[in-house]
């Protein structure tokens, strides 16, 4: 089998391939030296502030900007009438709709860019805006989706031709509805539940922010911006601004995190860009804390009615209703072909007769997004809803919840696994993997410390998830953002000294990939990783490709580094063969060297081989000299990570607070490469799993005002809210994936949350009835459900 | 980037240098201790003082000191130091258990109780443990020092007895015998401030209640001091029922506003269970102090 040669070597202090290397970049991220967005300052340089609207939506009467243009530190403000002259007004979003640049007609949520000042310093741009004089009609506003569609409900999207309602996108449907049908009608026991994945976001450490250099005299055009797709973005800057795309330069320095958030363009960067064009020096966007709050792409906000049934004691039947709340511009990220992402993944691990999904969406006056929060593309809504259901049904049954998930899985002999709604799993073995993780938590004396506890009057829960990803977007044939293929390139130079460089066209946003993909060429080439200097965020020394989100750099990044290592071993082949004049086939290769076949002392190292291809020996007949090559790579599948997550909760039976005990955490993401970064990026995304779960809601009072513009009203929790993290790993290596990976980002943050809630409820559901509480479960809100009170999420 | 408006700054070399400074500038000027109360609403725009007079320097304003009967704080002392102190956690451990609770480290490392107490936040933990424990606090201006207790302090929301151009200089606390002490908090998140909040000190005279001070914060404008419940103990053997009652009243008595933390059920709800907790232990430590 070709993954056989690839799984993991042995870890060692500085393995040369696969293992535990610490990695490279945190020398400077844990000194402080790294260079984020604010750290560059350019000669001549000035500064952008934005004015945002203090209404939800209102009617824009009238601007006058004139007090502003008279400090004496403002050099422009700009507002929409001024883009309109450039064209600028407008601009897409990566779902084929048009937000407003800045408002012109109205301001259609609060927080919405209203004008843009630019002035010597920071801190007079941001005093000048405060003497910009805007006068408003107020409008109805529209916070609750679920009224959206009412008649007379205010249209928030009156500059769209033809749009006469609040709908965003129509119904979308996945699956078999007559054969759910039947499912339903020949069920045991059916469970429906109404349950909302609230609006959070990821509030990444560093905000968002822009600088523009345009240079009159050569007509390029310098962007420094912290973004997750910097190759996507030029071409929709070139697109959009009418740019030469060749003349544009991106680079993202350091970032202080993405999770989803620095995937979309937003009008700060375009007002940026214009500001630089037409004054012809740098100017710098940076937005604040509560700007990236109240603005930015926000995540999920997925209003669910499910039903589920079993047959025979055994799942066999899903069905969904999704209102999905878009905000004021529908600016989602998922694939053109895929309005509702991902969800309909949502058949989860199991093996159904049937199931059926239908998605709409709708307008509403709340900041734009639903970017894919470490998620790729809803799926996270999909497992967090199917995971409740399955508890949810089980309470209903009477039966163990691992019950239910062990006599419904999917078997290991039935992959590759064709779903209902049309996705090919790759592999897995279901049972194994919930079976370590109930060894590790010790399932069955939980349970019955759980029983004796309960006789004292304490409460304690124990909740399950058992999630299946799709993740590594995506096949060429079936997915695309803004008509550009999910594809990613590698291009490895390795140069005469045997020292290489390898660029990607991924972004690192803290997920180690200077490390990983030094690690693997060197897995591929025997290069020691120290010597292999991973080169990315640089539109100019990068190859074109989609970037890093969904999980997928290592699926398609990854797997372009390891198909262009393999190439240059190809051609490292030839060359040594020529060294050793022997013929290729010949030879035989072990970790950094070909050797002859039969005689191992015969051999030259790949170090040797480069200085050869460099050197005025002569090249193999045919062959160019150098050693490099280049990769495009196109996944014929996406790859599909899976885990079993159980969480211990304690619950106060006065306060009602939640205090998460234990968390174990057991992924099966194929072929580790680097285990210690695997195993932090799921210590993250189960840290951010408790807050989704416990605390993290970006909500709106009836007028529109965002409740959750700071850090003090926006939880995000601390390392005092989580417990020791006890992780666990099986490894079934993808068969499609040329090193057996499936990319393990977004696990943690998908599978933690429905294991948290699910043991809150398994917690309440005996002793005070509870059936089902909303997240985030904050103490006021898990005491309300247990005065039997429980309401959804405002 | 969050940026303040324009201001002025003047750095203190002593308190009447401060108070001077104050009476200078006049009324938009503000005292800046730690910053950390005061920084915040100036980077979001909600105060913009037209001065600030930094008295980080008065370093003899950061003492927990024992002189006569009285325990005795500097205005500028730190949060840390309150937390570290084992002569104050000896004779009013709720100080302690309000301090684990208080922000997270790199505030406590810069916050004072000066400006806790000064920035009148309903939410301070500290206003709710200084009224529990009967605190008085030294007040100097132009014209001298005046003692101020506790329940005179807090004349509204973000609002004291501290006038334009004076200074908070000291905080005084009894020694008295038979004391126990403890706060309860609940909140949303480590560091948070507070959903709700209960400090308790209680002074024991044999079986009975001597005295007892009991005080809620974030359930109200402002700090609410229990006075019906404190009534209800005071000269009574502290029984189960009776510390049930207590809860009673702090539910009925304190006056919660809706918001993010909760709803008024839930706090009030909380006011009780809280105010139980502490004195149970409040109780229990004056027989651990025998
Ligand atoms: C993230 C965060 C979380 C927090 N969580 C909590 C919490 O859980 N519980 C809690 O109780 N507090 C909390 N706080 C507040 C913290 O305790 C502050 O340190 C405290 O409120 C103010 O103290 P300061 O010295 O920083 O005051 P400053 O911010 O310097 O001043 C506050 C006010 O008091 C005035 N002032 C200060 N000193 C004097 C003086 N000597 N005389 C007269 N006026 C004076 C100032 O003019 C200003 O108006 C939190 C703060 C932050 C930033």
């Amino acid at each position: 089998m070709a993954v056989m040669e690839n799984l993991p070597s042995a870890s060692t202090e500085r393995p040369i391939g696969f293992g535990r290397l610490k990695r490279k970049e945190d020398a400077r991220f844990i000194r402080g030296q790294g260079t984020y967005l604010d750290d560059i300052r350019l000669p001549g340089m000035v500064h952008g502030a934005i004015l945002r609207s203090p209404y939800a939506h209102a009617r824009i009467i009238s601007i006058d900007t004139s007090r502003a243009l008279a400090h004496p530190n403002v050099a422009a403000v700009v507002t929409a009438k001024d883009l309109e002259t450039l064209g600028l007004a407008w601009m897409p979003t990566i779902s084929y709709d048009t937000q407003a640049v800045l408002a012109g007609d109205k301001v259609r949520f609060q927080g919405q860019e209203v004008a843009f000042v630019i002035a010597t310093d920071a801190y007079s741009a941001n005093d000048a805006l405060s003497l910009i004089d805007v006068e408003y009609e107020p409008l109805g506003v529209i916070v609750n989706a679920r009224k959206a569609l009412d008649a007379g409900a205010p249209l928030i999207r009156d500059d769209k031709a033809g749009q006469r309602d609040n709908l965003a996108s129509p119904t979308w449907e996945a699956g078999d509805e007559e054969a759910t049908n039947r499912a339903f009608a020949e069920a045991d026991t059916v469970v429906t539940r109404d349950m909302i994945y609230p609006r959070c976001h990821p509030a990444p450490l560093e905000t968002c922010g822009l600088i523009a250099d345009f240079n009159p005299v050569t007509g390029q055009l310098d962007i420094y911006n912290g973004n997750q797709a910097p190759h996507a973005h030029r071409t929709v800057y070139a697109h959009v601004a009418g740019l030469a795309e060749h003349m544009i330069r991106i680079r993202c320095q350091d970032i202080g995190g993405g999770f989803g958030n620095k995937v979309p363009i937003y009008p700060g960067y375009v007002c940026a860009i214009a500001g630089s064009i037409v004054a012809g020096v740098p100017v710098k966007w940076v937005e604040n804390r509560t700007e990236n709050l109240v603005s930015t792409g926000f995540a999920r906000d997925y209003i669910m009615r499910a039903e589920m049934c079993s047959k025979g004691g055994k799942i066999t039947g899903l069905r969904v209703d999704v209102l999905a709340d878009h905000g004021a511009f529908d600016s989602t990220a998922q694939p053109t072909k895929f309005p509702a992402g991902f969800f309909h993944i949502c058949c989860g691990s199991y093996d159904l007769q049937a199931s059926h999904v239908k998605v709409k969406a709708v307008y509403t006056n709340k900041a734009p997004g639903g970017v894919a929060y470490r998620c790729s593309f809803r799926i996270t809504e999909a497992v967090y809803m199917v995971e409740r259901m399955v508890d949810a049904l089980a309470l209903e049954m009477g039966v163990d919840p691992i019950d239910l998930r062990m006599r419904s899985f999917i078997g290991p002999d039935q992959f590759p696994y064709e779903t209902t709604t049309g996705w090919t799993y790759d592999s897995g073995n279901y049972a194994e993997t919930m079976r370590v993780a109930m060894d590790i938590a010790g399932y069955e004396e939980l349970r019955r410390e759980q029983a004796e506890k309960r006789e004292r009057g304490e409460l304690m829960g124990i909740g399950v998830s058992f999630f299946t990803e799709g993740v590594g977007a995506g096949p060429r044939k079936h997915m695309d953002i803004l008509g550009l293929a999910m594809n990613d390139g590698a291009d490895l130079r390795v140069h005469p000294s045997g020292k290489a460089v390898v660029s990607i066209s991924a972004q690192t946003q803290g997920q180690g990939h200077e490390t990983t993909f030094a690690q693997i060429v060197a897995e591929e080439l025997g290069i020691p990783p120290e010597n292999v200097e991973v080169r990315h965020g640089d539109t100019d020394r990068s190859p074109y490709g989609l970037g890093t989100y969904g999980s997928r750099s290592t699926p398609v990044s990854g797997a372009a580094v390891a198909v262009v290592s393999r190439k240059v071993r190809d051609k490292a082949r030839l060359i040594a063969a020529s060294m050793l004049e022997t013929r290729p086939e010949d030879l035989a290769w072990e970790k950094g060297r070909w050797y002859v076949r039969g005689d191992a002392e015969k051999g030259v190292l790949i170090e040797e081989i480069a200085s050869r291809a460099y050197s005025g020996a002569p090249m193999p007949e045919g062959l160019e000299g150098g050693l490099d090559a280049q990769v495009i790579y196109d996944p014929p599948n996406l790859t599909y990570p899976y885990g079993a997550y159980i969480a211990v909760v304690d619950v106060d039976p006065d306060t009602a607070q939640v205090t998460v005990r234990r968390f174990i955490a057991v992924d099966d993401c194929g072929v580790r490469i680097n285990p210690m970064i695997v195993d932090g990026q799921i210590h993250g995304g189960l840290a951010e799993g408790i807050g989704i779960a416990l605390m993290e809601l970006i909500s709106f009072d009836e007028d529109g005002n965002c409740l959750n513009s700071s850090l003090m009203d926006y939880l995000i929790p601390t390392a005092l809210e989580c417990p020791d993290f006890e992780l666990g790993e099986t490894v079934t290596p993808c068969p499609h994936h040329p090193l057996g990976a499936k990319g393990v980002g977004e696990s943690p943050n998908v599978g933690s949350p429905p294991a948290i809630v699910n043991a809150v409820i398994d917690a309440l559901a005996v002793t005070h009835g509870v059936k089902h509480i909303d997240m985030p479960c904050t103490p006021a809100r898990v005491w309300a459900a247990m005065q039997g009170r429980a309401e959804p999420p405002q | 980037m969050q940026t303040p408006a324009a201001f002025g700054y003047e750095r203190a070399t002593s308190v009447d240098g401060a108070i001077a400074a104050l009476g200078r500038f006049g009324e938009d000027a503000r005292i800046i201790a730690g910053g950390h109360s005061l920084l915040p609403m100036m980077k979001l725009r909600l105060a913009s003082p037209s001065h600030l007079v930094d008295i980080n320097d008065l370093t003899d304003l950061a003492y927990i000191r024992e002189v006569g009967g009285e325990l005795r704080i500097g205005a500028l002392t730190r949060h840390v130091e309150l937390l570290r102190s084992d002569l104050l956690a000896r004779h009013y451990p709720l100080f302690r258990d309000a301090e684990q609770v208080i922000a997270d480290p790199v505030v406590r490392n810069r916050g004072t109780i000066g400006g806790s107490l000064c920035q009148a936040d309903a939410a301070e933990d500290l206003s709710s443990v200084c009224t529990a424990a009967k605190a008085r606090v030294v007040i100097r201006g132009r014209e001298g020092e005046r003692v101020v207790g506790m329940t005179d302090f807090h004349v509204g929301p973000y609002r004291t007895a501290v006038g334009a151009g004076e200074v908070l200089t000291e905080v005084r606390l009894d020694l008295r015998a038979g004391a126990g002490s403890a706060h309860e908090k609940v909140e949303r998140r480590a560091g948070d401030w507070a959903i709700a909040a209960a400090s308790v000190t209680v002074w024991m005279d044999g079986e009975r209640v001597g005295d007892v001070g009991i005080a809620l914060s974030a359930v109200g404008l402002t700090t609410i001091h229990l006075s019906r419940a404190e009534a209800l103990l005071r000269d009574r053997v502290p029984t189960e029922d009776l510390i049930i009652q207590a809860g009673q009243i702090a539910s009925e008595d304190c006056s919660p506003f809706a918001d993010g933390r909760g709803p008024v059920d839930y706090k009030r709800h909380l006011a009780g269970v809280l105010t139980q907790r502490a004195l149970r232990r409040a109780i229990a430590r004056t027989h651990q102090e025998a």
